[in-house]
């Protein structure tokens, strides 16, 4: 496989807390690559660093073989765009005006927009089909329509890579599907390398390709949803006990938990 | 949600709010101890006529731009800080800058009375800097969050304010005059403020209407910011410092004028929309007009009375300001 981004011996704290402690990870390229772990774990922390929003303690995060934090904040954000958890929209903002940000790397300072950002905008409307919607305010969509038009920023800004930190949370099932398969649909069709956080397991093995467990700030395991669906991850990361399957649909593992077991059991004070 | 007509336009409104701050300017320079017709001011102006000529060249021409410039700069000022600090309510007074400004003007006015006019502005400017200067320490340590900023911008904000009241109990001197000057007042102000102003005027306001832009991406949170490839805290440094820059120096020739800086931003909002190309320049016209109006009206009320123009803008400022509030509750 061809790695996209990497981090090497990556360290990452908040104040004096050390939440992720010298792990190595590697993002292959043209494929999705989704983030598990329990809350608290340091899934957003890694993504932040693999972001380049966040500054490691000590490490590095490469992008395309260089290291992420020595290059120009503003060539970053031309291969590879970020989508926080539920980013807030300014008031009375309309889907293309929030489209037209994504094309920021792109100007220089006091320049207009060229035909390039008006056709990228175009396309990235088009591509989350939120076309009909473009001259909308983001309060006046759904939920599911609004992660859309953030997705189209994300995707106007012209990236081959696409960071997003739990693209469906708050979303009602609906919509969550809806931005899964439109994540999908950018990576088949347009060939975007995709790194997400999710919180549905059974919806991380079915749209994964590359599937990173992380434990306590560490990667307790990482490869296909085939390898990494075992009793011991959920036991382990998530203090489940699992019933894995096969999806009758596509062949992708599923779990079904049937009870606590573990650390899940020490914290609601049952051992 | 429904678009009013004017945010459709907002060049049109903005045109619109500058030919009231010309109506402004005109009838304001008719009021005072001897009353002028705006037609008169008109002839005056464009040299027909040669009648109210001293008054108006000496004295009114020169307080109506300081108003114009004032209220302008305390307007945009306040429309920067309430985006940076993404908090509707933040604004020169909010983050201590004014406060800082009426502490060193009030020890140069009650402790060394003595001293050239020329240095009561210079002072409060430099009171408005060191608060701003506090600010910038405190929140750097803290990662700069907007809500931070605002905090310690109210306690520094309160230590000045303890500051003044403990001057004026010791020092009771010539606490009328320091009382005026930190309610603030274009009361004989001339020529020589403008010239002190206009400078850092012409410093500020290019360097914000610049950053409009970014200005906008700010709305969007940090992690945006530093995801479309700027530097959320260097910008927010940047854009603070301009803002506290504007504002010290409109403080420093006019007094600690409240309310402008809070309310300007607010009726331009609600006027022109939110984009900062827009809503900047908007502000700044907003500023004027309010000021220029307060600054009449207290000249015109009880004459020769005059009432400082800082009391009418909270007289004035603080009702539109708790009608604003409801709106936006029942919004919600």
């Amino acid at each position: 496989m061809t790695v996209k981004l990497a981090a090497e011996k990556l360290t990452l704290s908040y104040d004096t807390s050390t939440i992720i402690n010298e792990i190595d990870l590697e993002i292959p390229e043209g494929k999705i690559s989704v983030l598990i772990g329990s809350n608290g774990c340091g899934k957003s922390t890694i993504l932040k660093a693999l972001a380049r929003i966040m500054p490691p303690e000590r490490g590095s995060v490469y992008l395309d073989g260089k290291e992420i934090h020595k290059q120009p904040s503003k060539e970053i954000a031309k291969k590879m765009a970020i989508l926080p958890q539920s980013p807030q929209a300014p008031e009375g903002l309309t889907v293309e005006e929030l489209c037209y940000f994504g094309r920021h790397p792109h100007k220089k300072l006091l320049s207009k927009h060229t035909k390039e950002d008006h056709d990228m905008v175009d396309w990235a409307l088009q591509a989350t089909g939120m076309v009909e919607w473009r001259n909308r305010t983001l309060d006046a969509l759904s939920g599911g329509q609004r992660q859309r038009a953030w997705i189209s920023m994300s995707l106007a800004q012209g990236t081959d890579l696409l960071l997003l930190d739990e693209p469906t949370t708050f979303l009602d099932i609906a919509h969550q599907i809806e931005v899964l398969e439109l994540l999908k649909q950018l990576n088949r069709e347009h060939g975007r390398t995709i790194v997400m956080i999710l919180h549905d397991l059974n919806q991380a093995s079915q749209y994964a390709d590359y599937l990173i467990s992380i434990l306590d700030g560490k990667v307790y395991s990482a490869g296909a949803p085939v390898e990494v669906f075992t009793p011991e991850l959920f036991r382990d990361v998530f203090g489940l006990e699992c019933y894995i399957m096969k999806s009758p649909v596509d062949q992708k593992p599923m779990c079904l938990p049937t009870g606590l077991c573990g650390r899940a059991l020490v914290k609601t004070g049952q051992i | 949600m429904k678009k009013s007509l004017h945010i459709k336009h907002p060049y049109m409104m903005i045109i619109f709010l500058f030919l009231v701050m010309i109506a402004c300017v005109i009838i304001s320079m008719g009021y005072g101890a001897l009353y002028i017709a705006p037609g008169d001011v008109l002839k005056n102006l464009f040299g027909i006529s040669g009648e109210y000529q001293f008054i108006i060249q000496k004295y009114r021409l020169a307080r109506v731009i300081l108003a114009v410039l004032a209220g302008a700069g305390l307007g945009v000022s306040g429309a920067i800080l309430q985006g940076v600090i993404r908090n509707p309510l933040a604004s020169p007074d909010v983050i201590g800058i004014t406060k800082g400004a009426s502490l060193a003007a009030m020890v140069v006015i009650l402790i060394f009375p003595a001293v050239p006019l020329i240095v009561l502005p210079l002072s409060a400017f430099a009171g408005a800097g060191l608060v701003a200067v506090l600010l910038i320490i405190f929140v750097r340590k803290k990662n700069a969050r907007p809500s931070t900023i605002a905090l310690v911008g109210i306690a520094l904000g309160s230590v000045c304010h303890a500051g003044m009241q403990y001057m004026m109990v010791k020092f009771p001197g010539d606490v009328n005059a320091a009382l005026i000057w930190v309610t603030g007042s274009l009361w004989g102000r001339n020529w020589d403020e403008i010239k002190l102003l206009a400078p850092w005027l012409m410093i500020f306001l290019p360097i914000l209407f610049f950053l409009a832009s970014k200005l906008d991406l700010m709305s969007l949170g940090d992690e945006l910011v530093d995801g479309l490839g700027e530097r959320s805290a260097r910008l927010r440094f940047i854009l603070i410092f301009a803002a506290v820059g504007l504002a010290g120096s409109c403080v420093a020739v006019v007094g600690s004028i409240g309310f402008i800086g809070l309310i300007a931003p607010h009726i331009a909002r609600r006027l022109v929309g939110t984009k900062s190309k827009h809503l900047l320049p908007a502000s700044g016209l907003a500023g004027s007009i309010i000021l220029l109006a307060s600054d009449t009206l207290g000249r015109g009320l009880m004459p020769p009375v005059e009432i400082p123009a800082g009391i009418l803008t909270a007289i004035l400022g603080a009702p539109y300001f708790l009608y604003l509030l409801k709106q936006e509750a029942r919004k919600k």
